[in-house]
């Protein structure tokens, strides 16, 4: 009786077994088979290449927080930020302001006049030591080895706001709100944003990945110039060569990507 | 087995309750949902891997499409049949499938998923640009 009984059990379960093993091994073989699909990816053949992006801004030719406009408004129209009148909950990735903001450490008590009332632009400044970067947990923040951008993965941000305290710039926005609302013409061909993530200027790197250059350049009618920092030849290595320049808070060692002629 | 008849009832009445849902919605099962194409995505026949794939991988495939363009820079996908396609929801998945009602909310509310890519790529490329 007990003999019987036991050899029952192990029948049932060595059947068991055999039934449910067929499905297993099915399932394994197409996750196998799905993973060999010779499916490729690359990168745009118009895509520009770098080994770090840079900017260089001739304030000279900026008299006045309107002539940033068009250059703010490019970029923002293109980039679905929202325009929020809460002066706490305002997203911006490029803005004007003042000399003595912009450079506290290298404002003087009294300054030309021609520097201190003129616009400022001001940016993110893509780091090549970015502290964003090191206090990300999640890694949504991090500086792309192939062209030296910070860049931002918007799925990953759980919205700390770690980066936005370690960027001496204060060059990043937090969406206090659903965004959406406050966005007034939607470019469909860029995603907006939701509640709880932390943005900031990309470079453009959607554009660079077809071959344009970023919206701001574009807009800037010469006044910016943009290229690559290690390439001697590059647009941004001779003007850095032929005026002198300055970079925002140097002192610190984040080793800024964003030049200004003053 | 002093209480038999006891247990028994109580068996049958566990299982009617058990089973409840099953018989009483006998063959009232929703019709799986017809998901519609649009005249474009029609006449373009294939979709950027076959009918099978797409409607048991697309959200895997996805998946791999945003890792490749927003971490690793790559932003051209070339299939099996080496066809290029710009890897982005908005503008390459819905330029075809622009009825995301009809196309992606019918299955999508079928099977009860609440996919949340919504919250921040536009819908509908086309509508009122």
């Amino acid at each position: 009786m007990d003999s019987s009984r036991r050899r029952i059990l192990q029948l049932l379960g060595v059947s068991a077994l055999a039934l449910t093993t067929r499905p297993v091994f099915n399932a394994f073989a197409k996750e196998a088979q799905a993973a060999g699909a010779e499916a490729a990816f690359k990168a745009g053949e118009k895509a520009l290449q770098a080994k770090q992006w840079a900017m260089v801004i001739d304030t000279r030719k900026f008299h006045s927080e309107a002539e940033l406009e068009p250059l703010v408004e490019a970029c923002h129209k293109i980039h679905n930020v929202p325009k929020l009148q809460n002066k706490n909950h305002e997203i911006k990735w490029i803005w004007g302001t003042h000399y003595h903001n912009a450079f506290p450490n290298k404002a003087a008590r009294f300054l030309a006049e021609s520097v201190e009332h003129r616009p400022f632009l001001v940016l993110c400044n893509h780091c090549e030591n970015p502290p964003c970067v090191r206090v990300c947990p999640t890694q949504a923040t991090w500086k792309r080895d192939t062209d030296g951008i910070v860049f931002m993965d918007f799925h990953r941000c759980i919205g700390c706001r770690f980066c936005m305290a370690a960027c001496p710039f204060g060059a990043r926005s937090f969406n206090y709100r659903d965004p959406r609302p406050f966005i007034k013409e939607t470019n469909k061909k860029f995603p907006t944003r939701m509640k709880g993530v932390v943005e900031k200027c990309n470079f453009c790197a959607e554009r660079l990945a077809v071959g344009q250059l970023p919206a701001c350049v574009e807009a800037s009618d010469g006044a910016l110039a943009f290229g690559d920092l290690y390439d001697p030849e590059s647009e941004v290595r001779k003007l850095i060569k032929t005026n002198y320049t300055i970079r925002r808070k140097q002192t610190l060692g984040t080793e800024p990507s964003v030049y200004y002629i003053v | 087995m002093n209480n038999k008849t006891l247990i028994v009832t109580g068996l049958v009445i566990f299982l009617i309750i058990v089973l409840f849902p099953f018989w009483y919605m006998r063959g009232k099962a929703a019709p799986m949902p017809e998901p519609v194409l649009t005249p474009k995505a029609k006449a373009a026949k294939a979709c950027v891997r076959s009918t099978d794939y797409m409607r048991a991988e697309h959200m895997q495939l996805l998946d791999i499409w945003r890792d490749e363009v927003v971490r690793r820079s790559k932003r051209v996908y070339v299939n099996p049949q080496g066809k290029e396609f710009n890897m982005s929801l908005s503008n390459t998945c819905l330029d075809c499938h622009s009825n995301k009602t009809e196309f992606c909310d019918r299955c999508h509310n079928y099977a009860s998923v609440r996919p949340y890519c919504w919250s921040c790529h536009i819908d509908n490329p086309k509508e009122k640009s």
